[in-house]
C-alpha cells in the first residue's frame, strides 16, 4: 500500500442499484482513481454541518481492473447511522468522501493460486465477489484457478449477487457456486438449507480438486466464527484461513 | 471539510464528545475484529514469555502468571474501525509488574507483543510503562476467547489493534519493528487522538 493512496478524496455517486430487499449497490466515480486488489476496502466519511463526522469501512465489490469507478454494496441496518443514511438519503449526483484502497491481509490475486475456498455470510460476500470477478477477468485471459464460493443468506431473495454468481457457475470453468439458505428451502440440488457446520465445510471442500490453499471467510462476527470453526473442524489448517468481520 | 448533503448524524450526547476521538463513534456492544479464526487456547497450554531480542528471560505458566499482582483499570478504548467504548473494566498484570517479577528494567525502548496465532504488534516501552497491562478479565469475567482470552495486551490509549489478543509474550527489540497489521498498511504508532490509522497519517 503506497502512502499516497490513502488520502481522502471526493467521490460522486453515479448510480444506485437495489440488489436485495436490504442491500443496495453504490457506484462511485473517483476523483483520483486508484488501483486495488480483490478483497480490499475503502473508508467513507460523512460530515454534518456542525462538523460531526461518521466514518465506516466498505469492501470493494468491483473487479480490481475496473477503472475509474468502484462498486460498494451496503446492507441497511435498522438504527445504523451510516448504512441507513446511505440507503435512505443518498441519491445519484451526491458527493461523499472516500479513502482507499485499504487492507493488506484479506486480499487475493490469481497469481496467488488455489484451490480457493470462499465462505461468505450476507453482505460478507462483497470482497469475495470482487475475487470471483477478478477470476472471471483472468479466465478470459486464459488462467484458471479452482474456486468454490459458498454464500450463506437467509432467503433466495436475500442472496446478494445471486444471479451473477449462478451465471458465472455456468460459464466459468473451475468456478463452483454453492448457496446455503438458512430460512428457506433451497431451489437447487447442490445447495444447503441450514446453518454452516463442519459437515457442510467438508462437503464443499470435497468439490474442489484438492485441499484449499487459501480460505477467505467474511461476514458478521457470528458467521465468521461459525464458518472458520467449521473449516478448522473439516481439517483445514488455521494458517490458510483469513477472516474479515463486519461487526454484529 | 466538505459537508455531506443531508447528513446530520445520529443525535449525540455532547457531554461525552471530549472522550471520543475524531472520526470515532460510541459503541455499546463489543465488536470483534481479527485476521483469522478465533484460537481456542487451553489454560493448560497457556504460557507467557518475556524476551530480550531472541533470548527468553522468563516464562510463566497460567498459575504462575495469576500469582502476580493484579490491577484493575477502567478505561475508554478506541478501535481503528471507528468505534469507541467508554468505561471498560479490565483486570490483569501491569507490564511494570511483569518486568519487576522478571527482575529486569526495560533494556530497549521498543517492544513487540506476540500472540498464539503468530501475530504481533509493536508498542514503544514508553507507552507500556505505567499505562498497559496483560488483561485476564473483562467486566468482572474471565476474558472471552473472542476478545483475546485467556490473556490480551491492553494499551488503552492507542488504537485497539495494538492491544494484541491471545497474547503469549512480550519481546524487547533493538529497533521499532513493524508487526502484523503495521506491515499491512496500518500506522506504526496508532494514536486515536491524532487519527493515526494508516501509514502516512
Ligand atoms: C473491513 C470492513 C469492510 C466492510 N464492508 C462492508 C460491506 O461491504 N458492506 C456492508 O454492508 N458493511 C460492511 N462493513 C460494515 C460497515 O463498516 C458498517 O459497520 C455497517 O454498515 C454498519 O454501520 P452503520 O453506521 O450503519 O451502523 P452503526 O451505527 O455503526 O450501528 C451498528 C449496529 O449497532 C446498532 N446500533 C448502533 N447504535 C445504536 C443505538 N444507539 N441504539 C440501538 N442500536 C444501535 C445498529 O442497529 C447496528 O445494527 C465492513 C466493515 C469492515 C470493518
Amino acid at each position: 500500500m503506497s502512502e499516497g493512496s490513502v488520502r481522502w478524496q471526493t467521490a460522486t455517486v453515479i448510480d444506485i442499484v437495489v440488489r436485495t430487499p436490504r442491500i443496495k449497490s453504490f457506484f462511485l466515480s473517483l476523483e483520483h482513481p486508484f488501483e486495488f486488489q480483490a478483497g480490499q476496502h475503502v473508508d467513507i466519511r460523512l460530515t454534518a454541518p456542525d462538523g460531526y463526522q461518521a466514518m465506516r469501512s466498505y469492501s470493494i465489490a468491483s473487479a480490481p481492473d475496473h477503472g475509474t469507478s468502484i462498486e460498494l454494496a451496503v446492507e441497511r441496518l435498522d438504527d445504523g447511522e451510516v448504512s441507513m443514511f446511505m440507503h435512505d438519503v443518498i441519491v445519484p449526483g451526491d458527493e461523499i468522501e472516500v479513502r482507499g484502497p485499504l487492507g493488506g491481509h484479506f486480499i487475493w490475486s490469481v497469481t496467488d493460486g488455489g484451490p480457493l475456498l470462499l465462505l461468505g455470510g450476507g453482505s460478507g460476500v462483497v470482497p469475495l465477489v470482487s475475487m470471483v470477478r477478478h477470476l472471471k477477468a483472468a479466465n478470459l485471459a486464459g488462467s484458471t484457478v479452482p474456486v468454490l464460493l459458498l454464500l450463506s443468506a437467509r432467503t433466495w431473495d436475500e442472496a446478494l449477487f445471486r444471479d451473477e454468481l449462478l451465471e458465472f457457475n455456468k460459464e466459468m470453468s473451475g468456478f463452483t457456486f454453492v448457496l446455503n439458505l438458512t430460512r428457506e428451502a433451497s431451489a437447487r440440488g447442490q445447495d444447503f438449507g441450514r446453518r454452516i457446520d463442519a459437515a457442510m465445510a467438508a462437503d464443499v471442500v470435497k468439490r474442489l480438486p484438492g485441499p484449499p490453499v487459501h480460505v477467505f471467510v467474511c461476514g458478521s462476527n457470528a458467521f465468521v466464527n461459525a464458518a472458520a470453526d467449521s473449516a478448522l473442524a473439516a481439517g483445514i489448517p488455521a494458517e490458510t484461513i483469513r477472516t474479515e468481520r463486519y461487526g454484529g | 471539510m466538505a459537508t455531506t448533503r443531508g447528513f446530520t448524524g445520529r443525535p449525540r450526547a455532547t457531554d461525552l464528545s471530549s472522550r471520543i476521538p475524531p472520526g470515532q463513534h460510541l459503541e455499546k456492544d463489543f465488536p470483534v475484529l481479527s485476521a483469522g479464526p478465533t484460537p481456542r487456547i487451553r489454560i493448560a497450554d497457556w504460557t507467557f514469555t518475556l524476551k530480550v531480542g531472541p533470548r527468553p528471560v522468563k516464562t510463566w505458566s497460567w498459575t504462575e502468571f495469576n500469582a502476580l499482582p493484579m490491577t484493575q483499570m477502567t478505561r475508554d478504548i478506541h478501535c481503528v474501525t471507528t468505534w469507541s467504548k467508554l468505561d471498560t473494566v479490565w483486570e490483569g498484570v501491569l507490564v511494570d509488574d511483569i518486568l519487576k517479577a522478571a527482575s529486569i528494567e526495560a533494556p530497549t525502548p521498543y517492544v513487540l507483543a506476540h500472540s498464539f496465532d503468530g501475530y504481533s504488534t509493536n508498542v514503544p516501552m514508553q507507552d507500556l510503562a505505567g499505562k498497559a497491562m496483560v488483561a485476564l478479565r473483562f467486566g468482572g469475567e474471565p476474558l472471552d476467547s473472542d476478545h483475546g482470552g485467556p490473556a490480551r495486551l491492553l494499551v488503552p490509549h492507542l488504537y485497539f489493534w495494538k492491544s494484541a489478543k491471545w497474547l503469549n509474550g512480550l519481546q524487547f527489540t533493538e529497533r521499532d519493528e513493524a508487526g502484523f497489521w503495521e506491515l499491512r498498511g496500518y500506522h506504526m504508532y496508532g494514536d486515536p487522538w491524532r487519527e493515526q490509522r494508516y501509514s502516512g497519517d
